[in-house]
C-alpha cells in the first residue's frame, strides 16, 4: 500500500476522537454552500427530458421534427444521438439505454429523448411537441410474478446464469448465485424446533433531498466540463467519457456539494444528456431532475420475496439455517440479490449454511445501490426468523443471538474467516443496555435485530500542500457525504501535530487529483485517511529534510515530535525545536513548497456489526405505529469525529424507521408509479421520530493505524427487523411484510383474530 | 400569464368574469402553486384575493362568525372566541400542511380545492357552516356540504369565488371535533377523517348531532345515521358501535395508495367515535 497501514496499538491519539466544528457546516446552514443546481454557466440552456408513460414499450418511431423547429430549441436528441460505442460491454449498454432507451422503453418514466432550449417554459412546450410511436407490450412489476415462468420477459434471451444445465427457456432470472457450507438437510434432522416462513419487502428509495443535477459543458475543440452532483466524480468522468465517446483526459468533473446520495449517486442518469445535448447545441446546458423524475427514474432499491427456515437444538444451538432471496433490478441484470445472499446470516457461527440469490427483472426503474444495498431485507427476514426461534425454544432473543454469534476465526457463511469483529460486543452490551430493562405499557412491544455490512477500500489518491504561513491544505478525492472534510482534518491535524483549524480540506475535481474511487461502501473516511496518513507521513519526511538544511546538520538526527522538527543527539540536542510555520516561512529558500503525496489502493475495510433495539407502540383500531424508543448499538473500530459516526448511525436508523413503517412504491394495474412525491411516498418527518440514542464500540481494525472502520451502512441493516420483532411483540402476530403500513398491520390483525 | 391583484370584491367578480382561458383565484397558493409548479394546471388568468377589502377579517356577527376567504389558518387558531366557539373546526384548519402552510392556506382555499381529503371540510359541515358565495348575479349562501359536486369539481359558476365561511353560534351544551388518519404524524394527507358536533340537553343526553366524513368517498360525506345512532344517547358502547357501523356503511371509498376500502371503512367509524367522545366532554358531558 505504500506503508505500513498495520494498527498502531500504543498510538496516543489527540485529534481523532474529538468533536470540532465541520469546516463546512456555516455555508450550509447559511444557504452559500453551492448544490449541483447551483451551478450556473453564461449562456447556458435548461435540459429536459421526455419520459415513458408506459412500464413496457416498443419505441416505433419518434418525431422530432416540430419540437426542433420551436423557437428557442437549441437541441434534441434520442437515443440516435447517443450512438452504441460500447463495443460488447453489456453492463456498459445497459447504462447507456437506461440513460436513454433505445428499442423499448422498459418502465414508467425511461427517457426516450431529451431537449435544450433557452428558458423551462420553451423546454416544456418543446416536450410535448415530441411525437413518440409507442407499441405498448405487457409488463410485470412484482418480483414474484417476474420470476414466474409464465411471467412476459422483460428483456430478451435472458437465460439464467449461474444454473447448470443451462436452462433451455429464457426468464427474467438473469442469475443464480449461492454461498454456505455445511450440510443444511443434515443439520435441520438435528434440530427440536424449526422455524420456516416466506417475507416480503417492497421497494423504496434513497430520498435524498437533492434531486439529481448538473450542468454539461461541451467545446468545438472536445474539451469538456461537467459540474455535478455525485458520490463520485472520477467514476463519473469515466463513465460519461466512455458512453459518449470522448478522451476521459479531456473532461473534468467537478462534485458540487451533496444533498444525500445513500448509494443513488454512484450511477450516472441524466448526466450523459446533458453533455450530448451541450454537444448538439453548442452551449453549456443545466439538467435538474424534478422529484418526479427523481423518483420514476433513478434510485430505488429492490422490492424482495425470500424464504428463510432456521433449525435449532433446544439448548438454542443452531443447527441449520437456508434462505432463497428473490430481489428485483429493474429491467438490468444486477447482484443485488447475491450480496442479499453473502450478508443474511453474516452475524452469526452456523454449521450447516445456504443461501440461494435470484436477480429478477422487472418493469421498474434500474435498481441502484441504496446505504448496506441489499443487506436490510435479507436481515429482516433471518432476524425475524430468529426472533420467533428464540421464543419457540423459550430463550431470551438476545442470548440466543450471543450464543450463535460470530467471533474471531468463525468461518463467515458467504466464505471468508473473521478477523476481529464486534458482533458479539454490541449484543453483550445490549444485554447490558437499561433500554432492555425498561417498562413496556399496553400495546407496546419491545425489538431488537443484527445487521452487518462488508465495508470497501479502493482507490483513493491525496494531497497535502503546506504553505508559506503554515497553513495545510488537504485535498481529497472521495466526495463529502457524511463530513469526511473534517473527520480527514482531524487525521491531518493528528499526524502533523498542528491544531485542527490549520488544516483547509478541499474535494479536488478530476484534473487535480490521481482517480479516486467513489464515496460508497462506507469507505470514504476509511480509504481517505489511510491516504492522508500517508500523505501527511511523506510531508513530515520532507518536512524533517528541510529542518535539517536549516540547521544545516545530518537529517538523520531529525525526529518529528508534537508538530515540531527536534534535533536529535548530544551534539544537536540544544538546537531550538522547529513548528511547521517556522519550516514552511524558510520554504522557499530550502528548496521551494512542501507538499505530501499519496496513491493507494486501501485494503482491509474491516466489517462492520450492529445491533438495535426499539420500542413500539401500537393503536390496535387503526393500525398505527408510533416509535416510542429506539437505541443503536454499533462498532466504529475507531470513531475519527465521534459526532459524525453518531449521526450515521441516526441517519441510518431514521432511514430504516422509515422503510419499515411506510415508505414504498406503489404501482397501479397500468405499470404506472402511484406516488413519485414525498406526499405519498412517506419519508418519516421530525415528529415521527423519537431521539435515536446510540452507543460507538471500538474494536480496532487491524488494517487501520487508528483501528478505523466503515460507519456509514451497517445502521440501515438492522432497523427493518427490530421494528418488525417490535410490531410482532406488540401485537402478538408476526409481522412478514414491509412496510408495516396502518392497513397492513390491520389486516395482520384481522386475520390473527380470526385464526 | 396574467396576474391581477384586485382591492374590491366587485373588481375580483369582474376579472374572473371577463377572464378569456382558464382562471384561478389564488388565497393563499398552497394548493394552486404546488400544482402549477408540478405542471398540473397552467393558468392563463391568477385572480389574488388576498388585497381584497374585508377578505382578511374574522368578524364575529350577530349570527356568529364570518371568516373572511383570505384569511390564513393560522389566524383562526389565534382567536380566541372563535377557538372557544368551534375548536373542531379550529383544530381541522390547523392540522393543514405544516406551520409554514397554515401561515398561508385559508379554509375557503382547503374547500375550493375540491379534496374529498380536506381537512377543515369534515369540521365545517359537522358545524354546518355556510359559504357566502359572490359573482355576477346575486350573493348567494350554500352549506358547505352543497359546495364540493366530485372531486376537483365545485358548484361554483365562472365569475364566482368564496367571499366568506359563516359559522353560526355555538348553542349551549355544545361541542365539536375532528380527528383524521394519516401514517405520519403530520404532513400527511387524511386516509379517513370524522368532523363531529353535538349538542346535549341538561340531563347530558345527546339532543342533535352531525356526523361528516372526509377520504372515504368522492366528496365529504354527512352522515345522518351516524347522528341518529347517537342522538337520545350518552355515547353508551352500543351507541358507539351503532354509530361505527353507520360510518362504515356510509363511505364510497375506494383502494389507492394511500389506503384500502375495508382500512377506510374501519378507521372512518373508530375516528368518529372518538371525536364524538371529544365533542361530548367539550359539550360538558361527563
Amino acid at each position: 500500500m505504500g506503508f505500513d497501514a498495520a494498527f498502531e496499538k500504543k498510538k496516543k491519539l489527540n485529534s481523532v476522537g474529538t468533536r470540532p466544528l465541520r469546516p463546512d457546516g456555516v455555508e450550509k446552514v447559511t444557504g452559500k454552500a453551492r448544490y449541483g443546481a447551483d451551478f450556473n454557466m453564461p449562456g447556458q440552456l435548461v435540459g429536459r427530458i421526455l419520459r415513458s408513460p408506459h412500464a413496457h414499450a416498443k419505441i416505433k418511431k419518434i418525431d422530432t421534427t416540430k419540437a426542433e423547429k420551436l423557437k428557442g430549441v437549441k437541441a434534441v436528441i434520442t437515443a440516435k444521438d447517443l450512438p452504441d460505442l460500447t463495443d460488447g460491454n453489456s453492463d456498459l449498454y445497459d447504462v447507456l439505454d437506461n440513460c436513454m432507451a433505445r428499442e423499448k422503453a422498459l418502465y414508467d418514466g425511461h427517457a426516450v429523448a431529451a431537449v435544450a432550449a433557452i428558458d423551462a417554459a420553451t423546454a416544456r412546450k418543446a416536450l410535448k411537441l415530441i411525437k413518440v410511436d409507442y407499441k405498448i407490450l405487457p409488463h410485470v412489476t412484482d418480483v414474484d410474478e417476474a420470476a414466474d415462468a409464465k411471467a412476459p420477459l422483460v428483456r430478451e434471451g435472458v437465460f439464467t446464469t449461474g444454473v447448470d444445465p443451462k436452462p433451455a427457456k429464457p426468464s427474467n432470472i438473469t442469475n443464480r448465485s449461492q454461498y454456505g457450507h455445511g450440510d443444511v438437510e443434515g443439520g435441520m434432522a438435528e434440530a427440536d424446533f424449526i422455524v420456516g416462513r416466506t417475507f416480503k419487502t417492497e421497494q423504496t428509495h434513497q430520498g435524498y433531498i437533492e434531486p439529481h443535477a448538473c450542468v454539461a459543458s461541451v467545446n468545438s475543440d472536445g474539451n469538456a466540463e461537467l459540474w455535478v452532483c455525485t458520490q463520485g466524480h472520477f467514476v463519473y468522468r469515466q463513465n460519461c467519457a466512455d458512453l459518449l465517446g470522448m478522451d476521459a483526459s479531456k473532461l473534468r468533473v467537478t462534485s458540487s456539494e451533496i444533498g444525500g446520495g445513500f448509494g443513488g449517486k454512484t450511477h450516472v442518469w441524466s448526466e450523459p444528456v446533458a453533455l450530448a445535448l451541450s454537444r448538439k447545441a453548442g452551449r453549456p446546458v443545466k439538467l435538474v431532475m424534478s422529484r418526479e423524475e427523481v423518483f420514476r427514474a433513478s434510485g430505488p432499491t429492490s422490492a424482495t420475496s425470500i424464504d428463510v427456515r432456521i433449525g435449532a437444538k433446544k439448548d438454542g444451538t443452531v443447527t441449520a439455517a437456508e434462505a432463497t432471496l428473490r430481489y428485483t433490478c429493474g429491467p438490468y441484470p444486477g447482484m443485488w440479490a447475491e450480496l442479499g445472499a453473502m450478508t443474511a446470516f453474516a452475524p452469526y457461527d452456523f454449521a450447516n449454511v445456504k443461501t440461494v440469490g435470484y436477480e429478477v427483472l422487472v418493469n421498474r426503474p434500474k435498481v441502484a445501490a441504496y446505504r448496506a444495498p441489499s443487506a436490510p431485507m435479507a436481515a429482516f427476514a433471518v432476524e425475524s426468523a430468529v426472533d420467533e426461534l428464540a421464543g419457540k425454544i423459550g430463550m431470551d432473543p438476545v442470548k440466543f443471538r450471543i450464543k450463535n454469534a460470530a467471533k474471531e476465526g468463525s468461518r463467515a457463511s458467504y466464505g471468508p474467516v473473521y478477523g476481529p469483529i464486534g458482533i458479539g460486543p454490541t449484543l453483550e452490551a445490549a444485554k447490558k443496555h437499561p433500554h432492555m430493562k425498561a417498562p413496556l405499557g399496553k400495546n407496546q412491544g419491545r425489538g431488537m435485530a443484527c445487521g452487518f455490512w462488508f465495508n470497501f477500500g479502493g482507490q483513493t489518491c491525496s494531497n497535502i500542500n503546506i504553505g508559506e504561513d503554515g497553513t495545510v491544505n488537504l485535498a481529497v478525492g472521495t466526495v463529502d457525504v457524511g463530513g469526511s472534510r473534517a473527520s480527514l482534518s482531524l487525521v491531518a491535524a493528528e499526524e502533523l501535530g498542528v491544531p485542527y483549524e490549520q488544516i483547509k480540506a478541499v474535494i479536488g475535481d478530476t484534473g487535480t487529483l490521481g482517480h479516486n474511487d467513489m464515496t460508497d461502501g462506507s469507505r470514504g473516511t476509511f480509504s481517505s485517511s489511510l491516504a492522508t496518513i500517508s500523505a501527511a507521513r511523506n510531508a513530515i519526511s520532507i518536512m524533517k529534510e528541510r529542518a535539517a538544511k536549516m540547521w544545516d546538520i545530518p537529517v538523520e538526527h531529525v525526529e518529528w515530535e508534537n508538530g515540531h522538527a527536534v534535533a536529535k543527539g548530544k551534539k544537536y540536542g540544544n538546537l531550538p525545536k522547529l513548528s511547521v510555520k517556522d519550516i514552511a516561512a524558510k520554504a522557499g529558500r530550502t528548496g521551494g513548497p512542501i507538499a505530501g503525496h499519496s496513491e493507494l489502493v486501501a485494503d482491509g475495510a474491516g466489517v462492520s456489526f450492529a445491533t438495535h433495539i426499539c420500542d413500539i407502540e401500537v393503536d390496535p383500531q387503526t393500525g398505527a405505529t408510533k416509535v416510542l424508543r429506539y437505541t443503536v448499538i454499533q462498532d466504529a473500530g475507531k470513531a475519527v469525529h465521534p459526532t459524525y459516526v453518531e449521526g450515521q448511525y441516526q441517519g441510518g436508523a431514521a432511514q430504516g424507521i422509515g422503510w419499515a413503517l411506510n415508505e414504498e412504491y406503489i404501482y397501479g394495474k397500468d405499470g404506472r408509479l402511484q406516488n413519485p412525491g414525498f406526499l405519498d411516498y412517506r419519508i418519516p418527518v421530525c415528529s415521527d421520530l423519537p431521539m435515536i440514542d446510540t452507543q460507538i464500540l471500538e474494536i480496532p481494525n487491524p488494517n487501520h493505524p487508528y483501528g478505523v472502520r466503515g460507519v456509514g451502512e451497517t445502521s440501515i441493516v438492522p432497523p427493518l427487523a427490530a421494528i418488525a420483532n417490535a410490531v410482532s411483540n406488540a401485537v402478538d402476530a408476526r409481522m412478514t411484510h414491509i412496510p408495516m403500513s396502518p392497513p397492513r398491520i390491520l389486516k395482520a390483525l384481522e386475520t390473527e383474530a380470526a385464526e | 400569464m396574467q396576474y391581477e391583484r384586485p382591492e374590491t370584491l366587485k373588481d375580483a367578480v369582474g376579472l374572473l368574469s371577463n377572464s378569456k382561458g382558464k382562471a384561478f383565484v389564488l388565497a393563499g397558493g398552497s394548493d394552486l402553486l404546488v400544482r402549477m409548479r408540478g405542471e398540473y394546471i397552467d393558468p392563463d388568468v391568477i385572480v389574488d384575493i388576498k388585497n381584497v377589502k374585508g377578505l382578511d377579517q374574522v368578524a364575529k356577527t350577530a349570527k356568529g362568525f364570518s371568516i373572511g376567504a383570505a384569511v390564513p389558518c393560522a389566524e383562526l387558531g389565534e382567536n380566541k372566541a372563535l377557538k372557544k366557539a368551534w375548536p373542531g373546526v379550529v383544530e381541522a384548519a390547523n392540522l393543514i400542511g405544516s406551520k409554514q402552510i397554515q401561515g398561508r392556506c385559508t379554509i375557503s382555499g382547503n374547500l375550493c380545492n375540491a379534496s374529498p381529503a380536506a381537512d377543515s371540510v369534515p369540521a365545517l359541515v359537522a358545524a354546518g357552516a355556510k359559504a357566502v358565495i359572490a359573482g355576477p348575479g346575486r350573493k348567494r349562501r350554500v352549506a358547505v356540504e352543497k359546495i364540493v359536486t366530485a372531486p376537483g369539481k365545485t358548484c361554483l359558476e365562472k365569475g364566482e369565488l368564496i367571499e366568506a365561511i359563516e359559522l353560526g353560534k355555538q348553542a349551549a351544551r355544545s361541542g365539536d371535533a375532528y380527528l383524521r388518519f394519516i401514517p405520519r404524524t403530520e404532513m400527511d394527507i387524511a386516509v379517513a377523517s370524522a368532523g363531529v358536533n353535538l349538542t346535549l340537553d341538561n340531563k347530558g343526553v345527546v339532543k342533535s348531532a352531525r356526523v361528516a366524513l372526509g377520504a372515504v368517498a368522492p366528496t365529504v360525506v354527512l352522515v345522518k345515521d351516524a347522528a341518529r345512532a347517537i342522538i337520545g344517547t350518552k355515547l353508551e358502547e352500543e351507541a358507539l358501535d351503532k354509530m361505527a357501523l353507520a360510518c362504515a356503511k356510509a363511505c364510497n371509498p375506494i383502494d389507492d395508495k394511500r389506503g384500502t376500502i375495508e382500512f377506510r371503512e374501519k378507521v372512518s367509524g373508530v375516528l368518529a367515535q372518538r371525536a364524538a367522545k371529544i365533542a361530548y366532554a367539550r359539550a360538558g358531558g361527563k
